[in-house]
């Protein structure tokens, strides 16, 4: 089992979902969460005291997937969620141990 | 034939029984008929008259209670949304209880001895003692300020001014003040400033008072020197008083939500229309005279800040555009009941672009932290427009100055009377004055006997779990 984690253009969380759900992903969390990457922050002024506003609001998605979907997956979210400038968002994928469900125990993929 | 028709009308005329303004003027041009009438005793005519005066003085009352519920409503929600906007999340509710607060210790300092220091005879300074706990306060009106109200109607509207000008200071000082110190200062300052200058402008015999005789006939409609210049001016002593919060200027400390403060600037315009039409203490043509100036001078105050803003920051911010409203509110507060619609346009773009230079440049190069812009918006904005009032006030608006035959005497610049704005000059720096002076002696008492701010630790986790024992916007995982 694999774990993704996007972090994404919060405009673009619809288009996301949709493209995942498509490829038979059935459940996912979603964080709204602040952060930067190479991505400059912007400037705001309230009466004329400047701002930098460097962490700049996203949307985290997380999976976890069968291995086999992982691929698909990727290339959905990328697929979705690029528009070709800096500030697109990150995929990081990271091994899972173990998956429980909390209502019958179920173990492993069965519990995804 | 023509006769009985006359008698039927005369009859149903006397039949009304809450008679309205048309139908008195109705009434009075039938009066030849009235005389060859054998049916009407003198006395009808005198009850005619009696009913005329009470439907003109039940039209008043109700307009005057209206404004004063509108000026209430400036203070809660309308400022404190406002201010608690501009804060950040820890100081939100330590802000607006600074607002609240007011409504209630001010009523009841207004009913032990507030009013009468205000309004009661005395010297040309202060009022007296006789309407101490509201004696001889009643239903019967107080015909030397408004004839056609009962006096409880006055002082009730007056009260809503004593709230709100207290409350305006708390911007200079917030997130930092302990409210205890907040709350005494308050109560001395409404004793020591604001009633003085309120009874110098508006008292009867006082020194400032324009229509009652006053030595220096200051033009003041409805609290320009009483009640912005005094709270902009003691603001800015506040603010270099207690120095500056935590961090400032070099940690950010941006408004924790606009959206707040722009309800609550939309309040205040609202309300603002009970503040300076209701100033004409009726409900004819002069209170029309001053909504329509109010509301023009707002307008063209937005429009001046948003394009100073526009032009020299490259946005015009929705900050921008509610500040610039109230700067113009402030500005035609004493003019209101005085100036054209065009005049009070003047001084609306005027104030708007003033105060826009006020809070964005002066404040900066002079290092204060007046946090929420008190001094830079009412004491700039009430100065502009205590001496424009000078300048625009005009007799074919308002003819409050009569000679000895009755005649309207000239007010303003534009009117010929060049001496007006000095004598505007003087009220504004009476008002200074006495701001600057009773504000540092309270300060200073206060400082000596509880101490004025928070701790430094109590400063840096907000006022709201150190003052007051809760939050504005709680989060735990019971709450969900």
């Amino acid at each position: 089992m694999t774990k993704l984690e996007a972090v994404i253009q919060p405009s673009k969380l619809d288009a996301v979902k949709d493209a995942l759900m498509e490829i038979g992903v059935d459940g996912m969390t979603i964080l709204e969460v602040r952060g930067h990457g190479r991505q400059k922050g912007h400037t705001e002024f309230y009466r004329g005291r400047e701002y930098t506003v460097d962490l700049l609001p996203k949307v985290k998605v997380e999976v976890v997937l069968d291995d086999a979907l992982v691929e698909k997956a990727v290339a959905a979210i990328v697929g979705a969620a690029r528009s070709g400038k800096i500030g697109d968002g990150k995929i990081f994928l990271s091994k899972i141990d173990d998956a429980i469900r909390i209502r019958n125990e179920e173990r492993g993929a069965a519990a995804l | 034939m023509p006769r009985i028709c006359r008698r039927l009308l005369l009859a149903c005329l006397l039949l009304i029984p809450s008679l309205n303004i048309a139908v008195a003027q109705s009434a009075e041009s039938s009066a030849p008929a009235i005389s060859t009438a054998a049916t009407v005793s003198p006395e009808r005519i005198t009850t005619l008259e009696k009913q005329v005066a009470d439907a003109k003085g039940s039209a008043d009352n109700a307009w005057m209670l209206v404004s004063a519920a509108l000026v209430l409503m400036m203070t809660g929600p309308g400022l404190a949304l406002f201010y608690g906007g501009l804060v950040r999340k820890k100081n939100v509710l330590s802000t607006m209880m600074q607002s609240f607060a007011m409504m209630a210790v001010i009523t009841v300092l207004w009913a032990i001895i507030g009013y009468s220091l205000a309004f009661g005879s005395g010297t040309g300074f202060i009022g007296g003692f006789h309407h101490l706990f509201l004696s001889g306060v009643g239903a019967a009106p107080n015909p030397d300020y408004a004839p056609t109200i009962p006096q409880q109607t006055f002082m009730i509207y007056q009260l809503m001014f004593a709230i709100i000008t207290p409350a305006l200071i708390t911007g200079a000082f917030a997130e930092r003040m302990k409210f205890s110190a907040m709350a005494v200062f308050m109560i001395l300052w409404s004793i020591v400033v604001y009633s003085p200058m309120a009874h110098m402008v508006w008292g009867k015999g006082g020194i400032l008072n324009a229509s009652l005789g006053g030595r220096f006939p200051t033009l003041d409609f409805a609290g320009g020197t009483v009640v912005h210049i005094t709270s902009g001016v003691s603001a800015l002593v506040c603010a270099l008083y207690l120095g500056k919060r935590i961090g400032y200027p070099s940690e950010q400390m941006p408004p924790h939500s606009v959206v707040l403060s722009f309800i609550g600037a939309c309040m205040l315009w609202v309300g603002w229309f009970g503040f300076n039409a209701g100033s004409a203490l009726s409900s004819g043509s002069l209170a029309t005279s001053a909504f329509v100036a109010t509301h023009f001078a707002a307008a063209a105050a937005v429009v001046g800040w948003s394009a100073a803003e526009w032009i020299l920051h490259g946005k015009p911010s929705a900050l921008g555009a509610i500040s610039g409203a109230v700067a113009g509110l402030v500005a035609i507060t004493p003019a209101s009941g005085f100036v054209s619609p065009t005049s009070a346009l003047i001084i609306g773009l005027v104030a708007g672009v003033a105060c826009f230079f006020m809070v964005f440049s002066v404040k900066k190069k002079l290092g204060y932290d007046d946090s929420l812009d008190a001094f830079g918006v009412h004491g700039a904005g009430g100065t502009i427009g205590a001496i424009l009032t000078g300048v625009f006030a005009t007799r074919t608006i308002n003819p409050i100055l009569h000679d000895s035959e009755g005649a309207a005497l000239s007010l303003g610049f534009v009117d010929g009377n060049f001496g007006q704005v000095f004598y505007q000059m003087i009220g504004v720096a009476i008002a200074f004055a006495l701001a600057i002076v009773g504000t540092l002696a309270i300060l200073k008492l206060v400082d000596l006997v509880i101490g004025l701010r928070v701790s430094n630790e109590d400063e840096l986790q907000g006022l709201d779990v150190t003052q007051h024992g809760e939050e504005g916007y709680y989060w735990e995982a019971s709450s969900l």
